[in-house]
C-alpha cells in the first residue's frame, strides 16, 4: 500500500516538475523573444551565430543527408523489387527526405553541435560571473546573448534544411542511376511528379521549429548551470537530450497538423 | 557630512540554503568617500556587493542607493543606477569572446558614447592607466596572466566614469609595486573624479592607502567600522587581530588540529 502511494507521490513530483521547468522555460523563451522586437539590437552577435549554425554545420548536415538518400533508395529497392515497384523508389526518397529525415537529422545533428557549444558558452559564463559583469555593464543578458541565439537558430534552420533535401535526392538519384540502373531522366521526373510545394514547406517550417527549439535548450540549460566545470557539463548533456527529444516530440505534432 | 549616505544598508541577510551568509548587515557608504570593506575569507563580503548591485537578491533588508530603495526599483531604475555603476568582479569576469579592448570599453559601446572605430584608441589609453600596453588590447583574455586579467577587469570597472564604484580584491593578485599603482588609481578615481567606492580587500597596506574608512565583517554583521588609517591599531580586538594577522585571538579559524 504504502509503496504504491510512493509511487504516485513519485509520479506527481515528476509531473509537477515537468510543468514547473516547462512554465520557466516558457518565459524565458517570451522574456527573450520581447527583446527582438526592442532596440538597441546586437545584429553582430546574430552574424556570429548565424554563421556558426549555417556554415559551420553544413559539412555534418551534408554528409548526413547525402547518406540518409543513398541508403533510403538502396534499401527501399530491396523492398520494393518484390513487387516489382521499382518506380515508385524516387517517390519515396524524395518525400521521406523533405518531409521528414530531412529536417529530423538536420536537428538532431545540429543539437548536438550547436545546443551542446551554446549550453557551454553560455554555461561558463554563468559560473564564471560574465553574465552579472554583463549586466553592470548596461547590457542585459537576455537581449544580449539570449536573442540573437534564439533568431540564428530559427533561420538557419531552414537554411540548412533546404540544401539537405536537395542532397538527401542527390543521394537517392546516385545510388539508383550509378547503382540500380534507373534512367536518370525517368528518376528525375518520377521524383519531381510526386513533390508537393506543401511537403517542402512542411519540413522548412519543421526545421523553423526546431532551430528555434535547439537555440532555446541551449540557452536556458546554460542559464540556468550552476557550480563551476561540473554544472556546466550537466547542462551541456541536458541540453543536447532535451533539444532532441523536444525534436522529435514536435516531429509528430508538425506533422499531425500539416497532413491530417 | 551629507545627509543621506550614498549607499545604506540595514539588516541585509541572506543565507544560502542553511548557511546564514548575512545576518544583519548594518553599513553606510558616504558619497565621496572611499570606504573599505574587511573580513576573512567566506565571510560574505563579495555577497554583500552582489546584493547592492541586484545580482542577488537578500533574504531580509534594506538596501539603498541615493535614497531609493534597491529591491523594490523597476527595471528602468535599476538600468539607471547601473548605468552610472562599475563593478571588478573578484575573479575579472572578463567575456572570452571578445579580445582585450572590446571589454574594455564594451560599456561605451553599450552606451554608444564612443563608435567601435574610436574604442580601440580609448581603451589604449585606459589600459595604460592600468600599466598595460596598447598591443594588450589585441590579445583575447585568454592569453593573459591573472594579473593582467585583473588589470583589465579594473580598466574596464573604471572605463565608462561610473560615479559608484566597487571593487572586489583590486590588487590580489599583483606584485606589490603594481598594487601600489592601482591602489593610486582607486584613489584618483574617488578624490579627482569625485565617485564613491566600496573595495574588498586582505591587503593591510592597500586598505590604509585607497580607504578614508573601513569597516569589518565578521560572522555576517558588521562587527567594527572607523577610520581606515587606525587599523591595526584600533582598539578594537578582533580588528588588531585581522588587520596584524595574528593567530590568536578572539577570531578562531575553524581547523582541525
Ligand atoms: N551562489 C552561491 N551559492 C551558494 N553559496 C554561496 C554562493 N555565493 C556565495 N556562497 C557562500 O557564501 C559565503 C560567502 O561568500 P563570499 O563570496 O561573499 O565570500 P567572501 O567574503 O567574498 O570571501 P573571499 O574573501 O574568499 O572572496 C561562502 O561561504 C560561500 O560558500
Ligand atoms: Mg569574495
Amino acid at each position: 500500500m504504502t509503496a504504491a502511494l510512493d509511487l504516485v507521490a513519485l509520479l506527481g513530483r515528476t509531473v509537477l516538475g515537468l510543468l514547473r521547468a516547462l512554465g520557466q522555460v516558457s518565459l524565458f523563451a517570451a522574456e527573450a523573444l520581447s527583446h527582438l522586437v526592442r532596440p538597441p539590437f546586437f545584429l553582430r552577435q546574430f552574424a556570429r551565430h548565424f554563421v556558426e549554425i549555417a556554415y559551420f554545420s553544413l559539412p555534418v548536415v551534408a554528409l548526413t543527408a547525402l547518406f540518409t538518400g543513398m541508403v533510403l533508395a538502396l534499401q527501399s529497392y530491396v523492398g520494393f523489387a518484390r513487387f516489382n515497384a521499382e518506380s515508385a523508389i524516387a517517390s519515396v526518397v524524395v518525400l521521406s527526405v523533405t518531409r521528414e529525415l530531412g529536417p529530423v537529422l538536420a536537428g538532431l545533428m545540429v543539437a548536438g553541435r550547436i545546443g551542446a557549444a551554446m549550453a557551454a558558452e553560455i554555461g561558463t559564463m554563468r559560473v564564471t560571473d560574465q553574465i552579472d559583469a554583463l549586466t553592470t555593464l548596461s547590457t542585459d543578458p537576455m537581449k544580449y546573448l539570449v536573442a540573437p541565439r534564439l533568431l540564428a537558430g530559427t533561420l538557419a534552420l531552414p537554411l540548412l534544411v533546404l540544401i539537405a533535401d536537395i542532397l538527401g535526392v542527390m543521394g537517392g538519384f546516385l545510388v539508383g542511376v550509378l547503382k540500380l540502373g534507373f534512367v536518370p531522366q525517368t528518376f528525375l521526373s518520377n521524383a519531381w511528379d510526386i513533390l508537393q510545394p506543401m511537403d517542402v514547406i512542411s519540413g522548412l517550417v519543421k526545421a523553423a521549429v526546431f532551430g528555434f527549439v535547439i537555440a532555446l535548450m541551449g540557452c536556458w540549460c546554460g542559464y540556468a548551470s550552476r557550480g563551476g566545470a561540473q554544472g556546466v557539463g550537466q547542462a551541456t548533456t541536458r541540453a543536447v537530450v532535451a533539444a532532441s527529444i523536444l525534436i522529435l516530440a514536435f516531429d509528430y505534432l508538425l506533422t499531425a497538423a500539416f497532413f491530417s | 557630512m551629507s545627509a543621506t549616505p550614498r549607499i545604506r544598508l540595514r539588516g541585509l541577510r541572506k543565507a544560502f540554503g542553511a548557511k546564514q551568509v548575512l545576518d544583519g548587515v548594518d553599513l553606510d557608504v558616504v558619497a565621496g568617500h572611499s570606504t573599505v570593506v574587511l573580513g576573512g575569507s567566506g565571510s560574505g563580503k563579495s555577497v554583500t556587493i552582489k546584493c547592492i548591485l541586484g545580482l542577488l537578491s537578500p533574504d531580509e533588508g534594506l538596501i539603498e542607493v541615493d535614497g531609493q530603495d534597491v529591491t523594490r526599483m523597476s527595471r528602468a531604475e535599476r538600468a539607471a543606477l547601473l548605468d552610472r555603476t562599475g563593478m571588478l568582479f573578484q575573479n575579472g569576469a572578463l567575456f572570452d569572446s571578445l579580445p582585450v579592448w572590446e571589454n574594455v570599453c564594451f560599456k561605451l559601446l553599450a552606451q554608444k558614447r564612443v563608435t567601435r572605430a574610436q574604442a580601440r584608441d580609448v581603451a589604449a589609453e585606459a589600459l595604460a592607466q592600468v600599466g598595460l600596453a596598447a598591443t594588450v588590447g589585441e590579445l583575447s583574455p585568454a592569453e593573459l596572466s591573472g594579473g593582467m586579467q585583473k588589470r583589465v577587469a579594473l580598466a574596464r570597472a573604471i572605463a565608462a566614469r561610473p560615479d559608484i564604484i566597487f571593487f572586489d580584491e583590486p590588487t590580489t593578485g599583483l606584485d606589490p609595486i603594481m598594487g601600489a599603482v592601482i591602489d593610486g588609481l582607486i584613489v584618483d578615481c574617488v578624490r579627482r573624479l569625485g565617485a564613491t567606492a566600496l573595495s574588498i580587500t586582505h591587503d593591510m597596506a592597500s586598505a590604509r592607502r585607497i580607504g578614508d574608512t573601513a569597516a569589518m565583517i565578521h560572522k555576517g554583521r558588521i562587527v567594527w567600522s572607523g577610520p581606515a588609517e587606525t587599523l591595526g591599531h584600533t582598539g578594537n580586538a578582533m580588528v588588531d587581530q585581522f588587520a596584524n594577522g595574528e593567530r590568536e585571538g578572539p577570531i578562531q579559524m575553524e581547523l582541525r588540529r
